[in-house]
C-alpha cells in the first residue's frame, strides 16, 4: 500500500471578496523509500500541498474537498488534537531557512528531546541517549557535546542537519522538505541532498521535496509533479518528465533554466509564462537620449583595474590598536574588467563578492589597494564632485527587488531621480519623456510610472530598478545577485532583458552571482572567490570546460547535475 | 560577561556622578541655604559665620567632592523643615513606598503577563479584544483620576476599603515597617496598588500580545508544530520565552518609573511614602530633601537597568557565549 495517498485535494483560501483555491484537483502517490517532488513557481501551490497533509494549511485555508491517506487511512477529517499526533510521529517536515526553523534559546538537545518524549514512550534519559545517536546519524561530529550547544553555535548546514534529525526524531513514515537546500550553499547542498536521499533508503522513508530548483528534483527525485496555478500539469518519473515534457508549461520551465553545461545566446522566450511583455515601443538607442551623448573619454587598457584591493570588518574593538581584531573580507584581489564585457564573480556566501562591488562604487571605504576606473584613482578621490562624476557612471542593481525601492515614491519619481541629481535633463518635460521611454525600453510600459512598486511582481520590480540604473546613461553596472531572488522564468527574461541592454548601450558589466548555471550564460570572463580571495580568473568557457583551480572543480562537480533535462530547445 | 559588568558598572558610576552635579547645583543655586535656614533678624556677621561653618565659602571642587563624599556615606545635611538628619526621614519613608511600589509591580505583572498571553494566542477571540479595549481605558485615564474613581467605588459607596493612609503596621527589624502582616494594611494596599500598576499592566498586557503574535509567526514555532509538539510547550517554552527579552527590558524601566513616580498616588490615597514627603519639601523649599530624592530616584534607575542588563545573559544563550 502507497504510504502517501492525495486524491482530488483541493484547497481553498477565503477572503471578503472572493475565494482563491491554491491547490485544485492534485493526485499523487508516493511510496516508501521513494523521493516525489513537486516543482513549480512561486504561487504554484506547491508549499500548500505539503502544509495541508502535515494538516498546518495557514489561516484562513482549509481543504474544501479530496482526500489524504496515510497508508490508507484518510488523515484529513481527523480533528485537530488526532492530527497533532500524527505530527512528528507520523509525518515528519524540514522546513527551507535552517537559520530560523530552531528555537535560539534553547539547546539543540532539548528541542530533541521534547520531541521524543511527546511521540515516543522513553524516559528522558533513553532519549537523551536517541538524540545523540541521531545526530551522529544525521552526520554531526562529536555529537555528544554538541548537543548541549545552542542552534547559533552551529553553521547553516549544520542545522539543517539537526533540523533534519527533528524531523526524523519518531521514525516517520513520510517526510515533506519545503525547499529544504534553498536557503544553503552550492557545496552544502550537495551533501544535505545526499544525506537526505541515504536516510530515505536505510529508514524506508517517503519522502515529498517542494522546490522550484530543478536541479534538485534531477539530483534526487523517483517521480516528479509539476505544478502550475494550483493544478497537476504534468507527472511521472522524474526521467521521463524532464526529459521529454509533454505540457507546454514544463517545456517552457525546463528551457528557461540555466544550464551550467552549455551556454546559449538567448534563453528561449516562453509564452506560456505570463508577464513576458515586450517592449511596447522600441526607441533607437543611437538617436536617443539614452545613447547620446555618451561623452565619456576614449581610454587604452581596460575600464576598471582592481589592483591589491583589501577590506577588513572589525569584529572586536579595543582602544588598543594591537588588541583589536578583523574580519577579513576581501584580501589582496586583483582583477581587471575590459570595456565592454561582461566580467563574472561567483563564489559561495561570505566569500567576499558582494563587498567587492561595494567598494568599487564607494559605499564601502577600502582598508588597502587600489581601483582605477579609467585613468581615475577612486580610492583617492577626495573633491565631492568628481566622486559625483565617477558614480554617474558607474551603477548597481541589488539582489532584493522588494527592499531596493523605495515604498513611498512613484515609479517615475523613482526613475527620475537620479537624472534630475545629475541634471542630466534640460526640463522637466524632457525628464518626463526619457523615464516614460525608460519604462517603454525595459517592458513595463508607460503606465507604470503613475504606480507605487508594491502593486509589481518581483520580476517586474527588477525591471524598475533596471531603469533607474541606466536613467544615468552609465558606462558601468554592477549587477549583485539580480535575479536571484525571481522564479526562473522571470529569471531568463530579466538576464535576456540585460544582454539586449548591453549589446545596445556598449555597457560594460560586473555580474556578481553565486549561481555558476547563470554565470555560464552571462559573462565573458569570469572570477571564483573564496574566503576573500580570488582563486582563479579565466575565460568563461574554459572555466567550465577545464577549470584550473581545485576549488572550482569542487564547485562544478557539486552542481546538481542537468543531463536529464531536455534539450528539444536546442 | 566580566568585561561587559565592569562597563556597564563603570557606565552607571558615570551617570550618577552627573546626577550628584545637578542635585549639587540644585544646594547652590535655587535659593541661598543660609537664608533658608536662619530667622529674619540674624545679624550679617552671623551669617558670616554659619556660611564658613557650613563650607559655603569653599571653591566649588571642594564642595561638590565633600558632597559627594557625604552621599556615599547617605548623609545629605539636615531638612529645613523638620530639623532632622535628611536620611532618617526617608529610611521612615522609604518601607511604605517601596511596599506599595512591588506590590503594584506585582499586580501589574500578575495580570499583565497572562492577559498579555491569551490576547497574543486567541487573536480573533471576543476576550481579547475586551481586553484591549480595557486597556486603552487604562492608557488613557489619568492616574490620579483612577484613584478618585477607584476611592469614590470602594471606599464611600462600597465602603469595602480604605480609601488613605497604610492602616496598621508591624515594625520588622531597627527601621523597616511592613502592611503585609495585618488585615487593614493588607487592605490599605488594594486600592494604591491597582491605581499605581493599572497603566504598567496595560503596558506589559499589550507588549506581551505583540510580542506573542511576532513570535508565533517565526519558522521555529511553525516547526515547533510540525514536530507534533503539544500546545502547552510550543506557546510556553518556545513562544514565551522569546518574547521575553523586550519584556524584561520595559518591566525593569516600568518598575523604576513605579518607585519614582508613585508621588501622585501616595498624594491621592495619603501615603506616607517618599513622594508624598518629595511634594512637601517642594513646597517648603526644603532643598536637602529635593537633593536626596533626586540622588535615590536616579540610584534606583541605574540599579534596576544593571540589573536587567545582567538578566538579559540569562534569557538569550546567544549574548552568553559571545561569537
Amino acid at each position: 500500500m502507497s504510504v502517501l495517498e492525495i486524491q482530488d485535494l483541493r484547497v481553498d483560501f477565503p477572503s471578503r471578496k472572493s475565494t482563491f483555491t491554491a491547490v485544485d484537483g492534485v493526485n499523487l502517490t508516493l511510496e516508501a523509500g521513494k523521493i516525489l517532488g513537486v516543482v513549480g513557481e512561486s504561487g504554484a501551490g506547491k508549499s500548500t500541498v505539503g502544509n495541508a497533509v502535515i494538516g498546518l494549511l495557514q489561516e484562513p485555508g482549509f481543504i474544501a474537498s479530496g482526500e489524504v491517506r496515510l497508508h490508507g487511512q484518510t488523515i484529513n477529517t481527523l480533528s485537530e488534537a488526532d492530527k497533532r499526533k500524527l505530527r512528528g510521529r507520523k509525518i515528519g517536515m524540514i522546513f527551507q531557512d535552517p537559520l530560523t526553523s530552531l528555537d535560539p534559546l534553547q539547546t539543540i538537545e532539548s528541542q530533541l528531546v521534547e520531541t521524543i518524549v511527546t511521540h515516543l514512550p522513553l524516559s528522558s534519559r533513553e532519549a537523551q541517549k536517541r538524540a545523540v545517536e541521531l545526530l551522529d546519524s544525521v552526520g554531526i561530529p562529536d555529537p555528544e557535546a554538541r548537543i548541549k550547544q545552542y542552534p547559533h553555535q552551529f553553521s547553516g548546514g549544520m542545522r539543517q542537519r539537526v533540523v533534519i534529525a527533528l524531523a526524523l526524531c519518531a521514525e516517520p513514515e513520510l517526510v515533506i522538505a519545503d525547499e529544504p537546500t534553498t536557503a544553503l550553499d552550492v557545496s552544502i547542498q550537495a551533501q544535505i541532498l545526499e544525506l537526505m536521499k541515504k536516510l530515505c533508503t536505510e529508514r524506508n522513508v517517503a519522502m515529498l521535496v517542494i522546490t522550484h530548483d530543478m536541479g534538485v528534483i534531477a539530483e534526487i527525485t523517483d517521480h516528479v509533479a509539476v505544478m502550475y496555478h494550483g493544478k497537476l500539469v504534468e507527472y511521472g518519473e522524474t526521467a521521463q518528465v524532464l526529459g521529454a515534457p509533454t505540457h507546454e508549461y514544463t517545456k517552457s520551465l525546463i528551457s528557461a533554466v540555466p544550464r551550467p553545461d552549455i551556454r546559449v545566446e538567448r534563453f528561449p522566450s516562453v509564452n506560456y509564462i505570463e508577464a513576458s511583455e515586450k517592449p511596447t515601443r522600441n526607441i533607437d538607442i543611437s538617436t536617443h537620449w539614452l545613447g547620446q551623448s555618451r561623452d565619456y573619454a576614449k581610454i587604452s587598457g581596460p575600464l576598471l583595474k582592481v589592483n591589491d584591493l583589501q577590506m577588513k570588518f572589525e569584529t572586536k574593538g579595543s582602544i588598543f590598536a594591537s588588541r583589536r581584531e578583523y574580519f577579513h573580507a576581501v584580501k589582496k584581489v586583483s582583477f581587471d574588467i575590459q570595456e565592454g564585457e561582461t566580467f563574472g564573480l561567483v563564489g559561495e556566501s561570505g566569500s567576499g563578492k558582494s563587498t567587492i562591488a561595494r567598494l568599487i562604487t564607494g559605499l564601502y571605504t577600502a582598508s588597502g589597494g587600489s581601483i582605477m576606473f579609467g585613468d581615475t584613482e577612486l580610492t583617492s578621490l577626495k573633491n565631492p564632485r568628481q566622486v559625483l562624476a565617477m558614480r554617474r557612471q558607474m551603477q548597481m542593481i541589488f539582489q532584493d527587488p522588494f527592499s531596493s525601492l523605495n515604498a513611498r515614491m512613484r515609479v517615475r519619481d523613482i526613475v527620475a531621480e537620479p537624472i534630475k541629481f545629475h541634471k542630466l535633463a534640460s526640463s522637466g518635460s524632457e525628464v518626463r519623456q526619457i523615464v516614460s521611454d525608460l519604462l517603454d525600453h525595459v517592458g513595463l510600459g508607460t503606465a507604470a510610472g503613475e504606480k507605487f512598486p508594491h502593486e509589481f511582481s518581483g520580476g517586474q520590480r527588477q525591471r524598475i530598478s533596471i531603469a533607474r540604473a541606466l536613467a544615468t546613461r552609465p558606462r558601468f553596472l554592477i549587477c549583485d545577485e539580480p535575479t536571484s531572488a525571481l522564479d526562473v522564468s522571470i529569471q531568463a527574461q530579466i538576464l535576456n532583458l540585460l544582454k539586449d541592454l548591453q549589446q545596445e548601450l556598449g555597457l560594460t558589466m560586473l555580474f556578481i552571482s553565486h549561481d555558476l548555471a547563470v554565470i555560464r550564460q552571462m559573462c565573458t570572463r569570469v572570477g571564483v572567490m573564496r574566503h576573500g580571495e580570488l582563486c582563479e580568473v579565466s575565460q568563461c568557457e574554459a572555466l567550465f570546460d577545464a577549470p584550473q583551480h581545485e576549488y572550482t572543480k569542487d564547485l562544478l562537480s557539486l552542481m546538481p547535475s542537468m543531463d536529464l533535462l531536455s534539450r528539444a530547445d536546442l | 560577561m566580566l568585561g561587559f559588568t565592569i562597563r556597564r558598572l563603570l557606565q552607571a558610576m558615570i551617570v550618577m556622578l552627573v546626577v550628584a552635579l545637578l542635585s549639587f547645583t540644585l544646594f547652590r543655586f535655587v535659593g541661598d541655604p543660609v537664608n533658608q535656614m536662619v530667622g529674619v533678624d540674624t545679624s550679617i556677621a552671623d551669617r558670616e559665620a554659619l556660611r564658613e561653618r557650613l563650607g559655603l565659602n569653599d571653591p566649588m571642587p571642594v564642595q561638590f567632592w565633600r558632597f559627594i563624599s557625604n552621599a556615599v556615606q547617605l548623609d545629605f545635611g539636615t531638612s529645613y523643615q523638620f530639623k532632622q538628619p535628611v536620611s532618617d526621614l526617608f529610611a521612615r519613608r522609604i518601607p511604605a513606598t517601596l511596599e506599595l511600589s512591588f506590590m503594584s509591580a506585582i499586580f501589574a505583572l500578575a495580570v499583565g503577563v497572562p492577559m498579555g498571553i491569551y490576547a497574543g494566542l486567541n487573536r480573533e477571540s471576543a476576550i481579547s479584544k475586551l481586553f484591549l479595549s480595557l486597556s486603552l481605558i487604562g492608557i488613557s485615564l489619568p492616574t490620579f483620576f483612577i484613584g478618585i474613581l477607584l476611592i469614590f467605588l470602594f471606599s464611600v459607596t462600597l465602603q469595602w476599603l480604605p480609601s488613605f493612609g497604610r492602616g496598621d503596621v508591624v515594625q520588622i527589624g531597627s527601621w523597616w515597617t511592613t502592611g503585609l502582616l495585618t488585615v487593614s494594611g493588607l487592605k490599605a494596599l488594594v486600592l494604591p496598588s491597582i491605581t499605581l500598576g493599572l497603566y504598567q499592566m496595560t503596558l506589559i498586557m499589550r507588549l506581551i500580545r505583540a510580542e506573542m503574535l511576532e513570535v508565533i509567526r517565526t519558522d521555529y514555532i511553525k516547526f515547533a508544530r510540525a514536530r507534533g509538539l503539544p500546545d502547552r510547550i510550543v506557546h510556553f517554552r518556545h513562544a514565551l520565552k522569546n518574547t521575553l527579552v523586550p519584556v524584561v527590558t520595559i518591566t525593569g524601566l516600568q518598575l523604576g518609573s513605579i518607585i519614582a513616580f508613585a508621588t501622585i498616588t501616595e498624594t491621592v490615597f495619603q501615603w506616607p511614602g517618599m513622594g508624598l514627603m518629595f511634594l512637601q519639601a517642594v513646597q517648603e523649599v526644603d532643598i536637602p530633601i529635593m537633593a536626596a530624592y533626586l540622588m535615590l530616584t536616579a540610584f534606583l534607575f541605574v540599579a534596576i537597568n544593571f540589573c536587567v542588563d545582567i538578566l538579559y545573559f540569562f534569557i538569550d544563550p546567544r549574548l552568553r557565549v559571545g561569537r
